[in-house]
């Protein structure tokens, strides 16, 4: 089974294949990719094939579905999977049975079934390990970032004592003897 | 910076530069004591620090895996990772969250106050609280606190208007913007805080008290200090009178070293601790170093924790700022009534994304999970902090199954919670939700126990040698030359943030070695 399901493939073979997701992402992003940790980027798909990275990929939507996250977001969750499945025959032969058992039609199927089919596998390791992988890697990103509204590294702007610590402006301000006074004016 | 000779049995040892270490090594050069300070980790600078979270995480962190066992949450949530506590010098003082509050008077007379409560091993402290709280005093102006000694409090942020706003309407009383050591506004050679919000990465700015930047440096500017990081203390030896004679260490090379010594003093966290005593054991101390109560190790206390999540219609954007810049005191009372004994904090708290889902929710997957982080934006956010009760097998033991990279067994931790620890989580969640639908939240959510932060109780002070592993100057009963300086002598955990109580007992005992040393008795 996992023969079929998890090939090493020739990497010409396979940078042909998935092309098009990573040029897209990158034009996209272009003023983001210095941040983004290179080997994520890179998305060197060793094991994975195309139509076990679309399981992969609606497993992963299935696991943390984001309306308009980009999906580029997504694909580094992949790529990182990859990246271990690529390290250890022990990960490599977890994924190939797991995603072999969701079978061809998983990423197919609208998002109920797929999470009833994934809530019979709940307990194993496969799907332990790809959820896990997905919360690392899924929402520490830029991507993710600038979705979720996340402003990351502040340092270089000064903190935000002067950029938004108490915009909020919905609730009433806390009086002075419960809080404190501002250190510059 | 002088370096001392390995031969030389008349420096001091000191084994971790945290809290309690870095604070020693300062207090005992600054009297003239020549010290040799180990700490495991490296040396980073406010310039090293990192504000990406994950790099942050792998600079800072004691990564080493513990084994576990038993009914505490983190057996399951979080396997490798049970405690979450710095490796780098200045210790978990770089990565703290700098809440400082007192214990109460009534929790170091915890045995006394809430009486003999089956399945748990309460004690009072064997000290009086009005000498604690003269030793508070001398902390407080250490570390600067905010609103003691004039300090002002730091302002107001997002998140914290949504917990005042909240926990007034349900009545408290005491809700500010805590008790902090963080520069208000400058002083001490450092500048205020620009609420940058990366406190548990290092405080880039440096307004955030840590010994890394405030006691280490004044320690190296005596002269007296050996400083050596990534050194690894993997035993105490003892002579043959039974005195601690030195310690085995591996170098950043990975290599066997042994420095003589004239005492020590352990300060590696309740964890470590724990195990470099047990570790330690010898044909004259079978089961390990000053342990012949069979109390090292035993009572581990780590506080109730867990946050709890406001999810409005509204942006809160609560990362924004000093993270622990909140806190509501109302239920730091002993009042039985709500059906256990001991207190608890409601503390101010938020974290990065990428944190989040990891530590701060509960297990969970697919739209209901998602949707949590979908609102990230408008999540108010706390912590709960509550007193755990020791339980004699809530204990730290060496591992029977994982080793370091020295091939000596990792610390293995079982924690079985008390049905009052239950209670009280039970009770501080309810509350805690309650104060966000009052400050109008649409959903209020839970997380799991996230990995502990404060480390206590693993080698209490006891006045009876029978009952604990240190008199009440950290002094352990069975070693005259060894010294415990850090959470893991504190005989019961009350509610309050450790370190401030850590500084407490060091400067306290700082001053005792002083008076021991200058009569000859040490």
């Amino acid at each position: 089974m996992s023969a079929e399901t998890v090939r090493c493939l020739d990497r010409r073979c396979f940078v042909q294949g998935i092309t098009g997701v990573l040029t897209g992402v990158l034009a996209v992003l272009h003023p983001l990719a210095a941040l983004v940790p290179s080997r994520a980027w890179a998305l060197e798909l060793h094991t994975l094939s195309q139509a076990d990275a679309a399981t992969l990929l609606a497993m992963i939507h299935t696991i943390a579905p984001h309306d308009g996250l980009d999906e580029a977001a997504y694909a580094l969750v992949v790529g990182a999977i990859d990246t271990d499945a690529g390290a250890s025959v022990d990960n490599r032969s977890q994924l190939a049975a797991g995603l072999a058992s969701l079978g061809a039609e998983f990423s197919a199927d609208d998002e109920g079934a797929r999470v009833a089919r994934l809530q019979q596998i709940e307990s194993s390791a496969f799907f332990q390990s790809v959820r896990l992988k997905t919360l690392l890697v899924l929402y520490n990103n830029p991507i993710a970032w600038t979705h979720f509204g996340y402003e990351g590294e502040v340092f270089s702007k000064g903190g935000y004592l002067l950029h938004g610590f108490n915009d909020l402006k919905w609730l009433p301000d806390v009086p002075l003897a419960d809080s404190g006074p501002m250190p510059i004016t | 910076m002088p370096q001392f000779d390995q031969h030389d049995e008349d420096v001091v040892v000191i084994v971790g530069s945290g809290a309690g270490g870095g604070t020693m090594a300062h207090e005992l050069t600054r009297r003239g004591l020549r010290v040799v300070l180990f700490e495991a980790g490296k040396r980073q600078s406010l310039a090293s620090f990192s504000q990406n979270p994950g790099v942050a995480f792998g600079q800072l962190t004691w990564l080493e895996p513990r084994s576990q066992s038993g009914t505490w949450d983190p057996v399951k949530s979080s396997p490798t990772l049970p405690a979450w506590h710095g490796r780098t010098l200045g210790g978990t003082t770089v990565h703290w969250t700098a809440a400082t509050p007192r214990l109460q008077s009534y929790e170091i007379r915890a045995r006394t106050t809430y009486g003999d409560i089956p399945g748990a091993s309460l004690a009072d402290w064997p000290i009086e609280y009005d000498e604690l709280k003269r030793w508070y005093d001398v902390a407080e102006k250490r570390l600067g606190v905010t609103r003691r000694n004039g300090n002002p409090g730091l302002p107001a942020s997002n998140n914290f208007k949504v917990m005042y706003a909240g926990a007034r309407r349900l009545g408290y009383k005491r809700v500010h913007t805590n008790y902090l050591a963080i520069n208000s506004r400058a002083r001490d050679g450092r500048g205020f805080c620009t609420q940058q919000g990366f406190c548990v990465q290092g405080c880039k700015v440096g307004a955030k008290w840590s010994t890394l930047y405030t006691e280490i440096p004044r320690a190296e500017a005596t002269g007296k200090l050996d400083l050596r990081t990534e050194c690894f203390v993997t035993r105490i030896e003892h002579d043959a009178a039974g005195r601690a004679s030195g310690v085995l260490y591996r170098d950043g090379q990975g290599r066997e070293q042994r420095q003589r010594a004239r005492f020590i003093c352990v300060a590696g966290n309740a964890i470590e601790t724990a195990r470099l005593l047990l570790l330690s054991e010898s044909a004259r101390f079978p089961t390990g170093l000053a342990n012949g109560s069979d109390q090292v190790g035993r009572n581990y206390c780590h506080h109730l924790t867990g946050f709890v999540w406001g999810v409005f219609d509204q942006p809160v954007r609560a990362w924004r700022g000093a993270v622990l810049a909140g806190v509501v005191e109302d239920e730091n009372v002993y009042n039985p009534r709500r059906g256990f004994v001991g207190g608890y904090h409601l503390e101010l708290c938020a974290l990065d994304l990428p944190t989040l889902p990891l530590v701060g929710l509960q297990y969970g997957w697919g739209r209901d999970f998602a949707s949590v982080i979908d609102n990230y934006r408008n999540l108010a956010g706390l912590l709960i902090n509550g007193e755990d009760l020791p339980r004699p097998g809530n204990r730290i033991t060496l591992s029977t199954t994982l080793k370091d990279p020295y091939g000596l067994p990792v610390a293995h931790i079982n924690c079985e919670e008390h049905q009052n620890d239950v209670a009280l989580r039970n009770h501080a969640r309810h509350q805690a939700q309650r104060l966000y639908e009052a400050a109008g939240a649409k959903r209020t959510v839970l997380s799991s126990t996230p990995p502990a932060t404060h480390q206590m109780g693993t080698a209490r002070m006891s006045r009876d040698p029978e009952h604990g592993v240190t008199d009440p100057f950290g002094r352990t009963h069975q070693i005259p030359n060894l010294f415990l300086s850090d959470g893991s002598v504190q005989t019961t955990a009350g509610a309050a943030n450790p370190t401030l109580t850590i500084v407490a007992l060091v400067l306290r005992q700082a001053d005792y070695i002083g008076r021991e040393v200058a009569a000859g008795r040490l």
